[in-house]
């Protein structure tokens, strides 16, 4: 008797918990997929209002493809202008080319110091530091991501801007170096950081193995152990480039934004992201403005989306081949 | 649990939409280079009555403007007229008439740093500088280098004055720096030997102010009060206050305050030019003309 209801109480906690389990779990997926859910609604919602650039007449009066990518007929005959940004003027000129060039040259600047710089940090400290110092390396690193780039914006359009005018001897006190360099500064910590984990996670076997066949420890660390990591390091250079290609304030408050079309680093530069961060506040509702800002906003969003892409199939491929030549 | 918490929340928003009403709050928007104008008003308004509270933020003309439209603010401020498109906006949205009042007067400086040599210009040369027609000091009777260009971010009431009576509407030339306030265009001259910016004269400090002739052969004039307010000066504007409808109540009494002798010494004191009388007298008599209107109706 005793024994029956005992059974039948186990009985019916298990049930309880299996309940309680099948719960969880259903609230846990529900989570992930809200999130992904809701990176869809953005982009649907950001393309909406993007679509009028190629779709509607109304808009096309005003802006079409053609005149935001190809060269037109600007400015006077004595000083034609191929690409111009004035959105707000009798005639809107609407060339998306010095906002794609200027992003280029800011990007170019912050990988070119971000991408060294973090990668040979991330080595020395998994590899040639010693505990007590790795230890106080690492965290004052990814201090540098805790920095809102409000603050590092601010930096670049106080001090940096003056020090880099007076060594290189700059026309523009703001241009894409000085924006670049702030921005590397925020890329830092994205790829220390990925490279750091990635460095570390290679088998303590690998230098065991190059020691033994009598490797000094920086070929194990440059021949060994960073081909090893390599595709770690490589998702940490994408990502961080995804990251200095979307980055706002920071250009927004350094980089003098104007919307020049040229190759030249010394020149103020008008990013995409800026623009959308100067002009959207203002713009009127529904106009081919408005509509042009949201494409740049599906440009970046496309953008960042495909750079990530590429990335992890890259990092697949990488993997791949090293697992088979480790085989 | 969860409901209980969205009770709470709800309770809270219903409570912090009615609380405002009661509290007698005046919301003004707009103009980046009247908020600090407006603030003054509203801290010297407020110490007089008690009660009343008046918050005053920025983010440009056409924000403050759009704002109206939308009905999430009380008075928009406004460094440029209305255009017709957003009063017909405004009258469509709203379903009254924009009442607009003058509330003072501000000259555009032209700014340059304080060791260039160039202590005028005309409107044409400073059109030519903009445009990209003239791109060296020298061509200006300044020292040989070339002139570097601050300007004011499209959403600007600044940049569009600068735009209509200096540029006459042409385009600026795209080495122009868009920076986002005036005092960041001060701030960048400051530091800057070649460059040249423009931008309210309130805030004109540590760099030289240009005096600017209106042709080739008028004296040049400088950006002093007396030649704003009889017009000598030829870059000066009148600012403005914005209302969907006849303001009344508190909005009313607030507004007539402004157009006081008290209100208007308030805009001396920041910097900027009090109205000149007649102008004034208008205002008020604008500002008054829904009050007789009511009181007649009533009778």
């Amino acid at each position: 008797m005793s024994t029956g209801a005992q059974t039948i109480r186990f009985v019916s906690r298990a049930a309880r918990r299996r309940w309680r389990e099948w719960l969880i779990e259903k609230f846990i997926c529900l989570n992930a997929i809200g999130a992904i859910a809701l990176i869809v609604l953005i982009f649907v919602f950001v393309a909406r209002e993007a679509y009028p650039v190629l779709l509607s007449a109304a808009v096309h009066e005003e802006v079409t493809l053609e005149k935001l990518f190809l060269a037109q007929s600007y400015g006077t005959p004595e000083a034609p202008l191929a690409y111009v940004w004035q959105p707000v003027s009798a005639v809107p000129k609407y060339s998306l080319m010095p906002l794609l060039l200027g992003t280029l040259k800011v990007t170019l600047v912050a990988m070119l110091l971000a991408a060294p710089s973090a990668i040979l940090a991330a080595i020395y400290t998994t590899e040639f530091a010693s505990p007590w110092l790795r230890e106080a390396i690492k965290p004052v690193v990814e201090l540098l991501a805790g920095i809102p780039s409000v603050v590092l914006g601010f930096f670049a359009l106080v001090v940096l801007a003056s020090w880099l005018q007076g060594l290189f001897d700059f026309d523009f006190r703001l241009n894409a170096v000085n924006a670049g360099v702030a921005m590397g500064l925020a890329v830092i910590p994205i790829i220390y950081t990925i490279s750091e984990d990635a460095l570390t996670a290679v088998p303590r076997s690998y230098r065991n193995a190059a020691y033994a066949l009598g490797a000094s420890r920086g070929q194990t660390a440059w021949r060994v152990v960073l081909p090893a990591a390599l595709p770690g390091v490589f998702a940490g250079v994408v990502l961080g480039f995804g990251r200095a290609v979307g980055e706002t304030m920071i250009v927004l408050m350094a980089s003098g934004n104007a919307a020049i079309t040229s190759w030249n680093f010394a020149e103020s530069v008008r990013t995409l992201s800026a623009t959308i961060a100067a002009e959207l506040a203002e713009v009127v509702f529904g106009s081919p403005h408005y509509h042009v800002l949201f494409f740049i906003g599906t440009l970046l969003f496309t953008m960042t989306f495909v750079l990530n892409w590429l990335g992890s199939r890259m990092v697949g491929n990488l993997r791949r081949r090293l697992n088979g030549v480790d085989r | 649990m969860k409901k209980r918490a969205l009770v709470f929340l709800l309770v809270l928003l219903l409570g912090a939409s009615l609380l405002p009403a009661q509290q007698r709050n005046i919301t003004v928007k707009g103009s980046d280079t009247m908020v600090i104008l407006g603030q003054r008003w509203a801290e010297v308004y407020m110490q007089k009555n008690p009660g009343i509270s008046i918050q005053v933020t920025g983010g440009g003309s056409g924000t403050g403007i759009a704002a109206l439209i939308n009905g999430t603010t009380d008075i928009a401020e406004s460094s440029r007229p209305m255009k017709e498109k957003e009063k017909a906006d405004a009258k469509a949205k709203r379903g009254k008439d924009v009442l607009e009042l003058p509330v003072a007067v501000d000259g555009l400086a032209v700014y340059v740093h304080e060791m260039n040599p160039v202590n005028e210009l005309s409107l044409q040369q400073l059109k030519a500088i903009y445009t990209g027609g003239v791109k060296n000091w020298k061509e200006v009777g300044g020292r040989d280098e070339r002139i570097l260009l601050y300007s004011r971010e499209n959403n600007s009431g600044t940049y569009l004055y600068f735009k209509e009576h200096v540029l006459e509407n042409a385009d600026f030339y795209p080495t122009a720096q868009t920076l986002p306030g005036t005092a960041a265009v001060i701030n960048a001259v400051a530091r800057d030997p070649r460059g040249i910016g423009y931008g309210g004269i309130a805030y004109g400090k540590g760099i030289k102010h240009l005096c600017v002739k209106s042709d080739a052969t008028t004296p040049a004039v400088e950006p002093s009060m007396e030649n704003v307010l009889s017009a000598r000066y030829p870059i000066s504007r009148y600012l403005y206050w914005y209302f969907a409808g006849q303001p009344a109540g508190d909005l009313r009494a607030f507004t007539g305050w402004v157009l006081s002798q008290e209100g208007q010494a308030v805009v001396e004191k920041v910097g900027y030019y009090p109205l000149p009388d007649r102008v004034r007298a208008e205002a008020l008599a604008k500002l008054n003309a829904g009050e007789s209107r009511k009181a007649r109706a009533s009778r």
